[in-house]
């Protein structure tokens, strides 16, 4: 079979979507990831870097970072292109949802029953795949200009790109396996690249973070899928979802724990693999690794919370719906034990991170507990039963994040740049501006280029970043019907308040608490805004930052204004056809992405009449939070020295929120700690060198006594034997500490009295010789 | 029945070809003026047993369950005890898994200093291809005195080995080493007496054939106190100490740590593997209803083990300690896998074995090359050595994630159909992958703590700052081991379809006595797969 076939036959091509970032991943790695060894005060390596003085540090070289960044950009045009050609292909094709496009093939046998590895493109996947390119290719973009300057800069291409090979995988895959393969390859995507500057303590130790917190729940994830394919004998999605004799089947086996509280099989595998999800889209209580996954390069975290990584957890979820509305109806009130799983912790999630991301300081953590904040509609969403909703959200969500992320990365690149513009200027030093990003926070300033507190007034010198940013944040916000967030969170909005009108109470609790979170959404976004961008620069440093001239600015320029266009765009693709004015325009026959997604299910979830009391919340909580942090930071924006006003405002809940409900700290006291003093005192040396040794050398001692008695009361083995022997037995008796003459024949020796010993005993305790006589 | 022949078969050719090597080095080579000779004969013979273990396994029908390749003659007519040897599905990937480590194992041996110090290195090489020899003819004897013989010498190189080639500490543990395993062998040899007396034959297959037609029984009337009981537990303790099941597991710290590189890899790649080999090739097929009734209590050690083993690595401040604790965890799952007593346990104990021969026999050449270049293998010695070998910090971090099961490596493929196969076990169940998973998480965080220490961090000590990039040696002995895991990982099909009819063969030995669970979910593929409304 030729190349051409594969491409001509839209069942095939998905295989081929992943593979351009995976080769490119490989490539890079074995071929073009060449470095060359510089002395470290060398000017490529960046200058001064007292702690390597004398010794020679890699360095990739000029040809190796244009080949690695060609290689990687192919690989990722290439996903595009094929997922432009899927799209097309779904677009055009007849009953899209009940015929779907995909391959299988065996991947092993085992016993009882076959593995198959297979693709699948069914409309949600076609959305995704939609998506996931474009963001992926912004990214891949503006990291061009981002780590233009690092020395590792080949390996940071080969590692996106597995990262993005990785998710497409993911989104492809047509089994709980394979999908599996790619979540924890992005697993590991996301270790090494927020571990990228390894160097740094707080990156190491943040990467390992990110992997074990999601490892726990990837774990528990992998038993719902033991659980599954033991209750359902396959792994595929069509087989199971799409499949309603089997989810008949499993909605009413009991669950082999706790079974008779009325927890069916699909409850419990719906449980466990939802428990997977909240790990890897950092819901709470998992979420804690998230925040401080920022240690990485930030195209890494726009890669992480947008297009990829947490955006994978939801996509998982999404697509086992079936399985966790099995055996109940939540639109007519009967919510299963995942939805009300999900509804619980999506919701309270979406609040309770909210409230952290108010009172956070750095601008990148406020937008990373904006992305938990955002998963947790999603989630709540879905424990709803609102499945369009919660798909559309996390397509619309991406973009903006994906944006945010970047614009907060040129933000911190300005202010570095100013913050090299002021060293400069002030030790009038030789220092370059050729440096990785990691130099700064290693070397020298206490200067906090994330803060910002120390920003301010930056829309002077980055227009586009501002307007960029703004746009961002607007979507983030919800304001109303000009952005893409808007429509999605309103989609969800409408979903609840229709549970909440018949009196349902998982709806009603997610109403409330989501419009709680988008108020506070809206306000932590014009507060960051207006810390940022507004008034005066508040530092020097603020005041020089710009993002320079050249390819650098370019490509860290050009995706932001692509990605801000779609944070627009984007929501309209979902409007409601009786939304006033704008439902008209938009959708004149039905709702597109309703209509088009739907059918991935087997029974299309109905579209729901339209209510104008939920618009009016959203308009409400994305006004009300936008004018009430216009009030606080536009209107008079911060000066320099002045504090926060929330702090005083907020009195002494603020250290409470800005220090995350302490959670860090309370998980190191109750769980990583206990576990390190019980690994090195209990188990390793009380247990290991304590009890278990210390029966063995216990159990030495005793032959050494049988030995010594032998010695003492039977002189006939020693004159049978010879002479040898009691002094090996004694020898014995210090456990061999003494006996380091080498002489082998006194082992061998010590070792048939051993044996014949150990074989008496056995013999006479079991009564075995009695038993082999008869 | 297999078709037995006097003839020579190519599994004795493979079982004999390291003793040619043997016997050439001890006669012709002579320790002064024949150094280099005798390292590349060793290196040589071992790559051609290696070759030829291929066309082995080339030439092996996977489709027939029983013994192919073949070889019967008599030894010991009077008692019933042969020269009888064979390959089938359980021991085919082990024995090329052997044939795989030992020429790595020789050439990671050429660049340690510690073989310069001491000298003998005639005799040194000369151990290892004994010690070649010995473990085939572990896997390969189809006679259980043969099989017995065989077990016995594999001790006597490695004693060796760690005895005078070893770490400061190496005496007390080569005789803790050699001891315990041997007190475990002489349970062993007195059930292999008691069953080779009562069946009038030591011939394995003849054995349990006749178990098989009910000619041959070893009563089974109580847990505790019954015939076949007490033999399961002779062959199975030996089994477990040389696994080492937990709480047996005290002397492969000592073994591990104090050995010579070479002897920890090989160690670790395959003598581990002859006590869980021995458990699936005799403990099952020839006391199938001791092992269905202590099953239960053996995985609970096992589990135990793997939480264990994994918590004590966590603890551990010297580099090698903690990867030969992991060992003890990493083989528990092969324990658990073996003792869900399914088809897919098994096969993923088997997978599971070779997975852990080539990851931890990687992690410890890999502490092997740092140990040459700073002798010291406490982990606060190193960091950031990453940024000092950045080509084998890559190579390092693959085999880690290797170790970790991480997907599209080796060692995930393993542990997911363990658990599969745990899960869907009418014997053990969910509680038992529960369990067994929390070591997943553990692995994760032992292997990534130890990473971390070692390549990453600022680059601070004076010491690591000039340490040389790999040798092409060394690099040589690192690629096949990376080849094969991600061989392993990406494409296992081979490696089920080799072992799948022989373990069909053994769980079907076993079945009659599984009670099957009453309220079972399981339902057959092929009932869905016709009411599926696929595409």
């Amino acid at each position: 079979m030729n190349l051409n076939d594969i491409l001509s036959n839209p069942d095939l091509l998905p295989w081929l979507i992943p593979v351009g970032p995976l080769l490119a991943f490989f490539i890079i790695m074995l071929a073009t990831n060449r470095a060359k060894m510089v002395p470290a005060t060398s000017h490529e390596y960046g200058g001064h870097h007292p702690d390597y003085d004398g010794m020679k540090v890699p360095v990739v070289t000029l040809q190796s970072r244009i080949l690695s960044v060609t290689v990687g950009m192919l690989g990722t045009l290439t996903a595009w292109v094929l997922s432009l050609i899927t799209v097309s292909n779904a677009f055009g094709a007849q009953h899209f949802g009940e015929e779907v496009f995909g391959d299988r093939l065996n991947w092993l046998a085992t016993g009882v029953g076959e593995f198959t590895m297979g693709v699948l493109v069914d409309p949600f996947t076609t959305v995704m795949l939609i998506m996931v390119p474009i963001a992926v290719t912004m990214i891949f973009i503006y990291s061009i200009g981002y780590m233009a300057h690092d020395p590792r800069q080949s390996r940071f291409f080969a590692l996106i790109s597995l990262f993005a090979g990785a998710m497409l995988t993911l989104v492809v895959a047509d089994n709980l396996l394979l999908m599996f393969v790619g979540w924890e390859i992005m697993g590991l995507c996301s270790y090494l690249l927020i571990g990228f500057w390894f160097e740094k303590e707080s990156a190491y130790k943040a990467a390992i973070k990110a992997f074990t917190t999601t490892r726990v729940a990837d774990v528990i994830m992998l038993l719902g899928i033991a659980y599954l394919y033991a209750s359902a004998g396959t792994l595929s999605f069509r087989d199971i979802l799409y499949n309603e004799a089997m989810l008949e089947h499993l909605a009413s086996t009991p669950a082999i724990i706790l079974g008779g509280w009325g927890l069916s099989a699909a409850g419990l595998i719906g449980v466990f693999l939802i428990i997977g999800t909240i790990g890897k889209s950092a819901q709470f209580p998992l979420h804690v690794w998230l925040p401080d996954a920022m240690e990485g390069p930030t195209p890494v975290s726009a890669m992480i919370h947008a297009a990829a990584m947490v955006s994978a957890g939801v996509y998982a979820i999404i697509r086992m719906y079936p399985l966790f509305e099995a055996g109940g109806n939540p639109h007519a009130g009967e919510f299963t034990t995942p939805l009300m799983l999900m509804a619980i912790v999506g919701g309270f999630t979406a609040l309770f991170s909210a409230t952290i991301a108010v009172a956070q300081n750095d601008v990148k953590r406020v937008l990373a507990y904006s992305t938990i904040s955002q998963l947790g509609f999603m989630m709540a969403a879905l424990g709803i039963g609102a499945y369009i909703a919660a798909a559309f959200h996390l397509i619309t969500h991406a973009f903006f994040k994906a944006l945010l992320f970047m614009a907060s990365g040129s933000v911190i690149h300005g202010m570095e740049h100013g913050e090299h513009h002021v060293h400069e200027h002030h030790a009038h030093d030789e220092h370059d501006e050729a440096h990785g990003h990691d130099d700064h926070h290693d070397h020298g300033h206490h200067f906090d280029p994330q803060d910002m507190m120390n920003m301010g007034g930056l829309r002077k010198t980055m227009p586009v970043t501002f307007w960029t940013f703004l746009l961002g944040g607007l979507s983030l916000s919800g304001f109303p019907l000009l952005t893409a967030g808007f429509w999605s969170k309103d989609e969800i909005l409408a979903d609840a308040w229709l549970g909440l009108t018949h009196g349902f109470g998982a709806p009603a609790f997610v109403f409330i608490m989501l419009c709680l979170a988008a108020f506070l959404t809206a306000f932590y976004t014009m507060r960051q805004l207006g810390l940022t961008f507004m008034g005066e620069p508040r530092t020097e440093e603020a005041a020089h930052a710009n993002l320079g001239q050249g390819i650098v600015s370019f490509t860290m320029t050009l995706p932001l204004i692509i990605l801000a266009f779609l944070a627009v765009v984007a929501g309209f693709a979902g409007v409601h056809p009786d939304f006033p004015l704008f439902g008209a325009i938009f959708s004149p026959e039905h709702n597109w992405f309703h209509h088009f997604v739907g059918p991935t299910l087997l029974h299309e979830p109905a579209s729901i009449d339209f209510s104008i009391v939920p618009v009016l919340f959203s308009f409400g909580v994305a006004l009300g939070g936008l004018g009430l942090g216009y009030w606080m930071y536009w209107r008079k924006p911060l000066e320099a020295g002045q504090p926060d006003p929330l702090v005083s405002i907020l009195g002494t809940v603020h250290p409470v929120l800005k220090n995350k409900y302490y959670l860090d700290e309370l998980y190191a006291t109750l769980f990583i700690q206990p576990s390190q003093w019980f690994a090195r005192v209990v188990v390793s040396d009380f247990m290991d060198h304590g009890i278990i040794d210390g029966v063995l050398h216990l159990i030495a001692r005793v032959f050494t006594w049988i030995g010594d008695l032998i010695k003492n009361l039977n002189i006939w083995l020693i004159d049978g034997v010879g002479d040898g022997i009691p002094e090996l037995i004694a020898i014995f008796g210090t456990w061999f500490r003494r006996i380091q003459t080498g002489r082998i024949q006194q082992y061998m020796l010590l070792v048939v009295i051993a044996m014949i010993v150990i074989a008496l005993i056995f013999a006479v305790s079991s009564g075995f010789l009695v038993q082999a006589a008869g | 029945m297999p078709e037995v022949s006097s003839a020579l078969s190519l599994s004795t050719v493979v079982l004999f070809i390291p003793i040619v090597g043997f016997l050439a080095i001890l006669v012709f080579l002579r320790e002064e003026q024949h150094t280099e000779q005798i390292k590349w004969t060793a290196l040589g013979t071992s790559l051609v047993a290696f070759v030829v273990s291929l066309l082995l396994w080339i030439g092996y029908d996977a489709s027939v369950p029983g013994l192919q390749m073949v070889q019967r003659n008599d030894w010991l007519p009077s008692a019933g005890i042969s020269f009888y040897v064979g390959v089938d599905g359980l021991s085919l990937l082990l024995i090329i898994l052997t044939t795989f480590i030992m020429p790595l194992a020789i050439l990671s041996s050429f660049r340690v200093h510690v073989l310069e110090e001491r000298g003998r290195q005639k005799l040194y090489y000369a151990f290892m291809l004994l010690l070649e020899f010995a473990m085939l003819g572990v896997f390969m004897a189809q006679d259980l005195f043969l099989f017995y013989v065989f077990w016995e010498i594999t001790l006597v190189p490695m004693y060796f080995l760690i005895g005078i080639w070893g770490a400061e500490q190496r005496m007390y543990a080569a005789v803790k080493f050699f001891l315990y395993t041997m007190a475990g062998s002489i349970l062993m040899l007195l059930a292999i007496l008691y069953v080779g007396i009562q069946a009038g034959t030591f011939s394995l297959p003849d054995i349990v054939a006749g178990i098989q037609s009910g000619a041959i029984a070893f009563p089974m009337d109580g847990v505790l106190s019954s015939t076949q009981s007490f033999l399961f537990l002779g062959f199975f303790i030996a089994f477990a100490i040389k696994v080492p099941l937990w709480p047996f597991h005290s002397w492969l710290p000592d073994a591990h740590v104090q050995a010579p590189t070479a002897g920890s890899v090989i160690l670790a790649g395959v003598l581990l593997k002859l006590g869980t080999y021995g458990i699936v090739r005799f403990c099952l097929p020839l006391f199938p209803e001791a092992s269905v009734a202590w099953a239960p209590y053996v995985a609970v050690l096992a589990i135990i083990g793997i939480i264990y083993g994994a918590w004590v690595s966590y603890a551990q401040k010297d580099v090698k300690k903690l990867v030969a604790y992991s060992s003890v965890s990493h083989l528990g799952f092969v324990v658990l896998g073996i003792f869900a007593l399914n088809a897919q346990g098994i096969q993923g104990g088997i997978l599971q074995m070779v997975n852990h021969g080539i990851s931890t026999g990687g992690l410890f050449l890999l502490v092997g090359m740092l140990y040459e270049r700073r002798h010291t293998k406490a982990m606060d010695a190193f960091g950031g050595i990453w940024k000092a070998m950045p080509l084998f910090g890559g190579l390092s971090l693959i085999v880690v994630l290797s170790s970790m099961g991480l997907p599209g490596l080796n060692g995930f493929v393993g542990e997911f159909v363990i658990l599969l196969g745990s899960f869907g076990s009418s014997v053990l169940g969910p509680l038992f992958t529960l369990f067994a998973t929390l070591g997943v998480i553990l692995a994760a965080v032992y292997m990534l703590y130890m990473f971390q220490k070692v390549f990453m961090g600022e680059l601070d000590k004076e010491e690591n700052k000039n340490l040389p990039q790999l040798h092409w040696q060394e690099l040589a002995v690192l690629i096949p081991i990376i080849i094969a895991i991600f061989w392993i990982g990406l494409q296992p099909r081979p490696f089920f379809d080799t072992m799948d009819a022989s373990v069909n063969q053994v769980v079907e030995q076993v079945h009659p006595y599984v009670v099957q669970a009453e309220n079972t979910a399981m339902l057959t593929v092929d009932e869905f797969v016709q009411t599926a409304a696929v595409r």
